[in-house]
């Protein structure tokens, strides 16, 4: 009937390459609405590396900057506050910052940090995001006898050290956390890229 | 006048059939003329009442809607307006909120009920997986639900949930990015949540809910003997063909089902005018305070019907494998009609162990649900949580052990439901 002299090859043919370039286009229309997810520009805007400017940053000072609305430290550790971080490593949680997710690779070292004399973390505590305070003395402490230096949270009294090290028997979970960042020079830090321009 | 209106009535019949003529018997085929099993059980209500509280969470989902605004600067404030200004919103939002709850109170029961009475297995696989997806929606459309009203609760029950992608290697982080469309939950990510909620998740629910009651009528319902009654001898007082152990669904079970109704919905209002959050476990006390990036609630909990999952996420000490550890929970559930080779249904006919095994998966989810709902400080239920989840899994294990060599020892299975005539 209508089937007689049907090229079934040719048919095969022409159904499969409809299905091929329909599928494709089907898959081409959805990149639109799949790319429409990604953060906006006025949200990568928002989340953009800040540049840092530590000139005039001197030894055992410290800055903060913001960055995704969360508050950025940059301090420059005196070499007394450097020298005491390996005797406290027996009193901490993580002394080698194992746990990944707390720090770049870059900053998985004794110091947690690019330059050991610079310190960049994320000023808010691991326990429930309150904001430690600066205690950079190597002397005795109400909460600490033994204090070395470091960063004390008054909300729930949890203690870090001079490398954002996270002390026994306190609250908090894990290390402060040290964001992404690299040297644009020598006075200038980029914060939220670990390398290269962002 | 009487002969006028009874022309006037057939004569509008007559008008549709001779356009749609299809309708009449699909009406027929699903309610008049579709006989189920006479000897159904309470345990049998709670697909009806899965289906009224949709409907409920349809209806004061479009109110709420009405007065919320999807945006993280206005939620919170827009929900506290629906509860304080607007008249009879709170009655609207407490309903919604209830119902969610009701909803998994009834579809967890509904699920045990096919355990129990084996309405997975043949012939009815499809019934059961259309089931599973429902349920798995179910979970998606609850979890953005709780995200809208921005409270504190709302934004770091987000965050962590939406972290547990994060757990995936290589493309975690990016995929974390893509759905929160922001470093941190935001308003991008209360924006599309909203639209998920009301209208994506809905459509798929509604079209899963009519595939599932689909292929059910095709197969015919299972009932507590797990005797085919399709099987068995046939005529009854409505049609010599249908099953003699079935009755006709509508008016019997309509009627038994709107009973039930009425007292499921009593329980409802209960909650609703007395007790509308329950205790902090429908509506946690922490999401009354507005989203908050910079200070984390004490501890952070999802809803109640998701923690025996997330417990089982807390007690895994490795986040990749507790992510998948809580994945495989409810993907093994898939398989549950392949994993139980036994030909005996309902475990009134079926072995001892298989009734334990029930007992034991019943309790370790109900334990876990309350580990999960905890602080999860307490180290030593951290070790009876792990020991909880193994059993979990080792239901699925024995199941298949239990059945597919023989061990179980069933009882005879009666010819015909029982208490037939």
């Amino acid at each position: 009937m209508a089937n007689d002299g049907v090229d079934k090859g040719r048919r095969r043919f022409l159904t499969a390459t409809t299905a091929v370039v329909g599928g494709a286009g089907i898959a081409m229309a959805a990149v639109p609405f799949i790319k429409s997810w990604q953060p906006s520009a006025r949200a990568k805007t928002a989340g953009a590396p800040v540049e840092a400017d530590i000139s005039k940053l001197e030894v055992g000072q410290m800055v903060t900057y913001e960055w995704r609305g969360q508050p950025i430290w940059i301090i420059h550790r005196t070499q007394a506050q450097l020298d005491a971080l390996p005797s406290q490593d027996s009193r901490l949680k993580d002394p080698t910052s194992s746990v990944e997710d707390q720090q770049p690779k870059f900053a998985q070292n004794e110091y947690r940090s690019r330059k050991p004399e610079l310190l960049v973390l994320v000023g808010l505590c691991t326990h429930l995001g309150c904001s430690p305070k600066f205690h950079g003395e190597l002397e005795p402490e109400p909460f600490d006898p033994n204090w070395k230096g470091g960063f004390f949270c008054p909300c729930h009294k949890s203690r870090f050290d001079m490398a954002g090290r996270v002390y026994d028997g306190v609250p908090a979970p894990t290390n402060l956390v040290v964001p992404p960042y690299y040297f644009v020079d020598d006075t200038h830090i980029m914060i939220g890229a670990a390398e290269g321009a962002a | 006048m009487a002969n006028r209106l009874t022309q006037a009535v057939s004569g509008v019949q007559e008008w549709f059939n001779d356009r749609a003529p299809s309708f009449g018997p699909f009406y027929a085929k699903h309610m008049t003329q579709y006989y189920a099993p006479k000897n159904f059980n309470i345990w049998y209500i709670f697909g009806v009442l899965s289906m009224v509280v949709l409907i409920n969470q349809i209806v004061t989902g479009i109110f709420l809607t009405m007065f919320f605004k999807p945006s993280a600067a206005e939620a919170f404030a827009s929900v506290e307006y629906i509860m304080r200004d607007v008249e009879w919103g709170w009655l609207i939002r407490y309903m919604h909120s209830t119902g969610a709850s009701a909803f998994f109170v009834v579809v967890y029961i509904h699920m045990f009920r096919g355990v129990m009475y084996g309405s997975y297995k043949k012939p009815r696989e499809l019934v059961w997986l259309l089931g599973m997806l429902i349920y798995l929606v179910l979970m998606a459309e609850a979890f953005m639900g709780y995200v809208l009203p921005w409270g504190q609760m709302s934004f770091w029950g987000a965050k962590v949930i939406i972290s547990l992608f994060g757990a995936i290697p290589y493309v975690g982080s990016a995929l974390t990015e893509w759905i929160m469309g922001d470093y941190l939950p935001s308003d991008a990510t209360l924006n599309r949540f909203f639209a998920l909620h009301v209208i994506a998740l809905p459509l798929v629910l509604l079209l899963l809910v009519v595939l599932h009651i689909f292929a059910l009528h095709e197969v015919g319902s299972n009932n507590p003997d797990g005797v085919e009654i399709k099987k068995g001898p046939k005529g009854n007082r409505w049609s010599d063909k249908a099953p003699a152990d079935g009755i006709p669904f509508h008016p019997y079970f309509t009627v038994k089902d709107t009973f039930y109704t009425g007292c499921f919905l009593l329980i409802c209002a209960f909650i609703i005018f007395f007790q509308p959050t329950f205790g902090g476990l429908f509506l946690e006390h922490d999401n009354f305070i507005e989203a908050n990036r910079l200070v984390t609630p004490e501890h952070i909990k999802p809803t109640w019907y998701y923690t025996p999952f997330y417990a089982m996420l807390r007690v895994v000490p490795n986040k990749l494998a507790g992510v998948l550890t809580m994945f495989s929970a409810i993907l093994v559930l898939f398989f549950l009609p392949w994993l139980d080779r036994g030909k005996v249904k309902s475990w009134r006919y079926r072995g001892t162990g298989f009734r334990i095994a029930l007992f034991v998966l019943g309790i370790c989810f109900v334990w876990l649900g309350k580990i999960g709902s905890g602080p999860g400080t307490d180290p030593v239920e951290t070790i009876i949580g792990r020991f909880l989840t193994a059993a979990y899994f080792g239901f699925f294990i024995f199941l298949w052990v239990y059945t597919a060599f023989g061990f179980e020892k069933t009882k005879a299975v009666p010819e015909r439901v029982n208490d037939h005539d």
